[in-house]
């Protein structure tokens, strides 16, 4: 019953079938990060986190003389 | 200001402060030793006949300090740093996250006499003996609890990108240093140990260890710290997240299957050294593309270059890091790799990283996280400046005397006579070396004059915040009593 897993022993095998895993898997992430218009907004927004957390004023001296 | 007390109290800044304190004080340590040994090279009589001092010994401590010492500290307060600001929750595990901080100064510490008394396991970047590896090992498991049980309290519902950065980093450096370390004590009350691997397998661990410390202690981490440090100071969000979201995938994808270009030209199977030349050319793309999206982040605001020495660190440190993940590559190639193989191009390859890269990019995080930190401004913005002009001379001093070190002594050493004799002897090529060693130490010098001025200036701003919060307390309790 499990003797199909033996097809994975195979160096010959795994190393073409890990290839187009990881392949087709980074291409998913691509097409995941760049279509849709709501999920590429979505995820822009979430570049101001840092800037979200603003709880100081400067502490560079040019900028907290102004 | 008030608003960065109460951030004070909300967040577990105690423990980044110790951390800072001693990433500057490793800093200074590191480097002194570094530039002794390269004086060592220049000038051999500095040994002294004194075995503690010969460069064989000193050359862990030098690397010890400086990648686990200042790096791996600056990389525990920014962390620590981080996950708390853009999780906004407190760390979690206070104890534990503290026993973090004894448990790594313990570990560099020891491991730092360790050498000096000759005692290593003589293995590149993880020449700790055996008691020390199990400290560490325990040390960072309890860093990934604390970091993970962090994240997993946050109020803010996504994960900021750079803790995608430190989570890899820490989980990959687990990983790395568990397998690299996996050997047999001679005796239960002995330092020395057996590897569990043996021969070309050995050296294969050693060097999947070694250059996956680059990708991810000296540079998946560091980058974390980019994307958090960068925006912050230039007051700006990062330039694409979408780009960093493929940023991080792609290098976290290459860089395992690298290591192995480190032993082109060995008993290694052929097709070994083909994949991780394959790999690192590879890996230039994400190398690239991060660095873009850093200096990116300043599009539009290209004056703050001219005015903040801050972000003047912070940039320099990507264009390093774009030079170097472009040399790296190169170097990987067999060809290429033919010449610079042990030679001094090396050393001056890991050094444009160590010091553009790393250094820098960790400079300019703690210039920015220090007066945040001790409440009150930088003591002098003048030293901050002196310190940019310092480093920057030093590493150019330093790389471009390696390039010239590297390249003169490969060309040397494969040079032929017309009868299909060496052309050089071995000596003529170690005499070639000294006017490139004696540039190198310049530049050491120079770098090391910065990082004392940065400790000067560090300690200052502290003694400064102190006095500050002093004075206030002195007030608050006047009123109080008036009142």
């Amino acid at each position: 019953m499990i003797e199909w897993l033996t097809w994975f022993t195979s160096m010959e095998n795994t190393k073409p079938f890990v290839l187009v895993l990881f392949f087709i898997t980074f291409v998913g992430i691509i097409l995941y990060v760049y279509t849709g218009k709501n999920r590429s907004e979505r995820l822009e927004s979430y570049k101001n986190i840092p800037l979200t957390d603003e709880d100081e004023q400067s502490t560079h001296p040019e900028e907290a003389s102004k | 200001m008030a608003n960065v007390a109460v951030a004070n109290e909300q967040y577990n800044y105690d423990i980044v402060r110790k951390f800072t304190i001693m990433t500057v004080v490793w800093g200074v340590l590191g480097m002194l030793a570094g530039v002794y040994i390269a004086a060592e090279l220049a000038w051999p009589f500095l040994n002294f006949d004194n075995p503690a001092l010969t460069f064989g010994r000193l050359r862990p401590v030098h690397t010890t300090l400086v990648i686990f010492g200042f790096g791996g500290s600056a990389l525990f307060a920014t962390s620590y740093y981080v996950v708390q600001r853009t999780c906004q929750v407190r760390l979690w595990g206070g104890k534990l996250a503290n026993y973090t901080f004894w448990g790594w100064q313990l570990s560099v510490g020891i491991a730092a006499i360790s050498y000096l008394l000759g005692y290593t396991q003589a293995r590149e970047y993880a020449e700790m003996v055996w008691p020390i590896d199990l400290l560490i090992a325990v040390t960072w498991v309890i860093y990934l609890i604390v970091y993970v049980m962090t994240m997993v309290n946050r109020s803010q519902p996504h994960i900021y990108v750079a803790n995608w950065f430190f989570i890899a980093f820490i989980l990959a450096t687990a990983i790395l240093h568990i397998f690299n370390n996996m050997a047999v004590p001679v005796s239960m009350f002995s330092l020395s140990s057996y590897s569990l691997h043996a021969g070309v397998q050995d050296a294969m661990t050693q060097w999947w260890y070694g250059h996956n410390a680059v990708g991810f202690f000296l540079t998946a981490a560091f980058l974390g710290m980019m994307y958090y440090f960068i925006p912050k100071q230039a007051g700006r969000p990062v330039y694409s997240y979408r780009l960093s979201i493929i940023h991080f995938w792609a290098l976290i994808f290459l860089y395992m299957w690298v290591g192995a270009h480190h032993l082109h030209w060995t008993a290694l199977p052929d097709w070994t050294s083909t994949l991780a030349a394959t790999f690192s050319i590879l890996l230039l793309l994400p190398s690239w593309g991060g660095m873009i999206n850093g200096i990116m982040t300043l599009s539009g605001a290209w004056d703050r270059l001219r005015n903040d020495p801050v972000v003047r660190f912070m940039i320099v440190s990507l264009s390093f890091y774009g030079m170097s993940t472009f040399e790296g590559p190169m170097m990987s190639l067999k060809s290429v790799n033919a010449l610079s193989h042990y030679t001094d191009w090396t050393i001056g390859h890991v050094h444009s990283g160590a010091l553009g890269w790393v250094a820098m990019i960790s400079m300019g995080s703690l210039y920015h996280l220090i007066p945040r930190l001790w409440e009150t401004k930088m003591y002098s913005e003048k030293l901050i400046f002196t310190h940019f002009w310092l480093a920057t001379i030093g590493i150019v001093l330093y790389i471009s005397s390696m390039w010239v070190a590297g390249i003169g002594q490969g060309l040397m050493l494969r040079a032929f006579d017309e009868y299909g004799n060496l052309a050089y002897t071995f000596i003529e090529s170690v005499s070639f070396l000294h006017t490139p060693y004696v540039v190198r130490t310049l530049g050491g010098v120079f770098f090391l004059s910065g990082m004392i001025i940065m400790a000067y200036n560090v300690f200052m701003t502290i003694f400064k915040g102190r006095k500050e919060a002093a004075v206030l307390e002195a007030k608050l309790a006047a009123k109080l009593a008036n009142a």
